[in-house]
């Protein structure tokens, strides 16, 4: 496996769950299950014991590893020189375990209907574009951006309307973009979240290809989980392209006035996913585009930033669920979080998130206290 | 699923409950060097009856329980010696009470050192607890049981000495609430003016009862901190350096650190003085009462003050300090442990010599750390080790260096702290017999069955 010689190097000091100031357990799955199996620290002696063969591949073994939601908090905390690679090492455990056939069968499913179907929904390729139908959006040929949508913007129906605000206020902002429509296929994050290294390569190879037929110079996606790939994964494999998050190209312009906003007075807080906050870094274009909002102030929650408590969708979590949903799921603990900033809207800025929060929402009966919008969406409302 | 796995799944929930070959696994052993030992049942209790009903059901079954904060002690007290339940403390993480205006805190048993921390920062940034510098994720109430120490151990004595109660969940499964809060409502002593319960639980390492609650007393948290290092090379001084400094009764807290690497420290004694103030002006009197207090070793060019580069102030000045435990992969291997004995500081010398001895002896990474208890009433000298849990032969060495250090710190009169099985033994074979049999009348009148973390403090 790769990362062999490193795994046996966890003390299980715990600082990987935390916060950097103990404010709380941060890990999502180890807020969750409560066993330290279930966190960072013991995932490294649990897969150092499988490698040594003094334990066995299980269902909870399986469940330990696929419900971390590679959120990268242990990333961040971890006090160790090696913590870089510590989600690493876990997604490698993971291709030990695909490669071997031995995975939860949710993953499985996953993992073949993006072979099959190059989504995990099993739609039709040629519905992937419709949620640009009724707007202004065209089909990529020679325009400055590709907008790059993914899976959960083009087939999920609350992240269809993300996707509408976001390719429209983009266009509205003045940027010149295209999308792929039906020619665009998944851009593999999940899958190398999961362990599936070869589909991932497949994927990642063919998406290259494509964008380099057409041309593509510049990329903003809808997803912070395929800018995640885009930028960090694609150029190993000849793909280098100018990667932007929507939130990215939105906030210069914003601010320099290229829309006008009308005063809106909500109180938000907004929510750091995980791919754009700890694993690129990108905390302020998000705050910059809702700050430039008049009238919208932004209240912060405890745990934001570096320190911001994952939805628990990612690492393929979205659409496996093997983290799973009741009270201590991590939505759940973080709609009451953003409830007690005393603000009325999440911000978001990804659909995955959006997603599960909104359902945690649902879950906590807070429908009538708190809603879930995207940051374009609470643009988009705003306008003059 | 047998009598009690349904039991305990009753008690705790399905999705608290583990009988589990991952979780046995992992709770068969700590981050340190003593053999695993498997767990039947993992449980996760938050409330505590829950925790009552698992001791009534394991006391009417005859099976051992073992209750773990974080497990890191480093000296296998939370591996259940002789299987049973694990239960881990560490759901029950609330912190019921802040009593600001008399200084103490009531949290539940599993309660982290970290939340404790930033919730006083939070919501209290005048007050602040004495925190060790084991990773946040050590629980309060295990460490004032195993009488650990932290940042306000030179003023205050042992963390358990700044114990203000406890609720205890006996082997009967009773409830017993020991102190002040025993007869009234409000939790500010632990004993005294009572005849002093806690010494049932402490130190116990779990044999006696389950701590479910504790309160903690609070001290004032001045607004700045700062640190000043004195570096010697004359290890036989450090007793007399360390008595004046607390004479002066101006310092915080005093560790003593002594390593091989990097090479600039090699051979030095870095006694590092940590002081505290509301103003520069305290702060700078202090400081100034602090040098002179070790003027005249300045004078006779035994020592001198090192200025502390800024980029080391703030890995000195943090709490806890992250880079204790990073000294665990220094030999690429995440292994690190220390024995700790509770020794009189005119052995400073004698254990500064130990550990040099037996790095060279045994091939191994070290460091020598001492903390002041008291003011020069005692210090934990911690001599720690080392080594890659990937090559078996280091880890032995390590074993055998540690097993030196005990048989060593039993003949300079020290006294284990945390003591693995073997320095228990070590220890009931040189105690006074009487002491022996108070303890051991204790036990079997406390543990008639034999539930309780059974393979510690034994007397046979």
């Amino acid at each position: 496996m790769k990362y062999a010689d490193i795994v046996h190097r966890c003390f299980r000091c715990g600082y990987c769950k935390f916060t950097s100031d103990y404010t709380d357990f941060n890990c999502p799955t180890y807020r969750k299950f409560r066993f330290e199996t279930y966190s960072p620290g013991g995932r490294m002696w649990l897969i150092s014991a499988w490698l040594n063969d003094e334990i066995k591949n299980s269902e909870r073994f399986q469940e330990i590893l696929f419900s971390c939601a590679t959120c990268a908090n242990c990333v961040e905390h971890c006090v160790f020189t090696f913590s870089e690679d510590l989600v690493n090492i876990f997604i490698a455990a993971r291709e030990e375990m695909v490669n071997k056939g031995i995975i939860p069968p949710p993953v499985r499913d996953y993992l073949k209907n993006i072979n099959v179907n190059g989504n995990p929904y099993k739609e039709p390729a040629s519905d992937r574009g419709k949620w640009a139908e009724g707007t202004s959006v065209e089909t990529y040929s020679d325009q400055e951006y590709l907008f790059y949508v993914g899976c959960v913007g083009s087939y999920d129906e609350r992240a269809k309307k993300i996707a509408k605000a976001v390719g429209s206020l983009l266009l509205k902002v003045g940027l010149s973009l295209g999308i792929l429509g039906n020619m665009e296929t998944c851009d593999g994050n999940e899958v190398r979240a999961l362990g599936e290294a070869g589909l991932f390569q497949f994927l990642a190879e063919q998406n290259i290809a494509s964008f380099r037929d057409l041309d593509v110079k510049k990329i903003i996606t809808l997803d912070p989980h395929a800018f995640n790939v885009f930028k960090n994964d694609y150029p190993g494999l000849g793909g280098e392209f100018e990667v932007y998050h929507y939130t990215q190209v939105l906030a210069p312009l914003i601010q320099s006035g290229k829309i006008s906003l009308k005063e809106c007075n909500a109180k938000v807080t907004y929510h750091d996913p995980c791919y754009l906050g700890r694993h690129n870094g990108e905390y302020n274009s998000p705050r910059e585009v809702l700050k430039s909002v008049p009238g919208l102030e932004l209240l912060e929650m405890e745990r934001n930033r570096g320190n911001a408590f994952c939805c628990g969708g990612g690492g393929g979590n979205f659409f496996t669920d093997i983290l799973g949903g009741g009270e201590d799921s991590p939505a759940r603990i973080r709609v009451k979080e953003a409830l007690d900033t005393g603000a009325e809207i999440i911000a978001v800025a990804c659909p995955q998130c959006a997603k599960m929060l909104d359902d945690a929402v649902k879950s906590e009966e807070l429908d009538d206290r708190l809603a879930v919008k995207d940051v374009a969406e609470i643009v988009t409302g705003c306008l003059l | 699923m047998n009598d009690i796995a349904q039991s305990l799944t009753k008690i705790v929930g399905k999705a608290y409950f583990s009988d589990q070959p991952e979780e046995a696994y992992f709770y068969a052993r700590d981050p340190g060097l003593m053999p695993p030992h498997k767990p039947d049942y993992v449980v996760v209790p938050k409330r505590v009856e829950e925790i009552q009903e698992i001791v009534r059901l394991a006391n009417r079954e005859k099976i051992p329980i073992v209750p773990m904060g974080a497990g890191l002690a480093l000296t296998g007290l939370v591996i259940p010696l002789k299987g049973g339940i694990v239960i881990d403390m560490k759901r029950m993480n609330g912190i019921i009470e802040v009593n600001e205006g008399g200084r103490h805190v009531i949290v539940e048993g599993g309660t982290s050192q970290g939340l404790l921390k930033a919730y006083l920062e939070k919501n209290y940034p005048r007050l602040r607890h004495s925190i060790p510098d084991s990773p946040a994720t050590a629980t309060i109430a295990a460490n004032v049981m195993i009488h650990g120490q932290g940042r306000l151990t030179q003023q205050y004595g042992f963390n358990s000495d700044m114990i203000a109660g406890l609720e205890v969940v006996l082997a009967s499964g009773e409830i017993c609430k020991i102190g002040s809060c025993a007869i009234s409502p409000d939790w500010f002593s632990k004993g005294a003016p009572l005849p002093d319960l806690t010494g049932l639980f402490l130190g116990w390492f779990g044999a006696t009862g389950i701590i479910t609650k504790v309160a903690v007393k609070l001290y004032p948290r001045k607004k700045l901190r700062d640190v000043e290092i004195f570096i010697t090379d004359r290890e036989d001084l450090i007793p007399a350096m360390v008595y004046e400094l607390t004479h002066t009764e101006m310092v915080e807290d005093i560790n003593i650190f002594a390593q091989p690497k990097p090479m600039i420290f090699k051979d030095n004694h870095h006694i590092t003085i940590f002081m505290t103030g509301d103003t520069d002006e305290e702060i700078e009197f202090k400081r100034k009462m602090i040098w002179n207090a070790l003027d005249g070793f300045i004078k006779s060019k035994d020592g001198g003050f090192m200025g502390v580069p800024p980029v080391m102030k703030p890995t000195l000045l943090e709490t806890p300090q992250r880079s204790v435990s990073r000294f665990a992969d220094v030999k690429k291997g995440g292994g690190f442990e220390y024995s700790g004995p509770i020794i009189m500081i005119d052995k400073y010398p004698a254990c500064a010599r130990k550990i040099v001895e037996l790095g060279e002896k045994y091939d191994l990474g070290y460091s020598g750390m001492a903390r002041i208890i008291g003011r020069s009433h005692a210090m934990m000298y911690g001599f720690a080790f080392t080594f890659n849990r990937a090559d078996p032969d280091m880890m032995d060495r390590t074993r055998e260096a540690l097993h030196e250090v005990s048989e060593f710190a039993l003949e300079a009169g020290g006294v284990f702290w945390k003591a693995t099985v073997d320095e228990q033994k070590m220890a009931m074979s040189k105690m006074d017999p009487n002491t022996l049999d108070l303890m051991k009348m204790i036990k079997e009148n406390m543990d008639p069955n034999g539930i309780m973390n059974p393979g510690n403090w034994e007397v046979n």
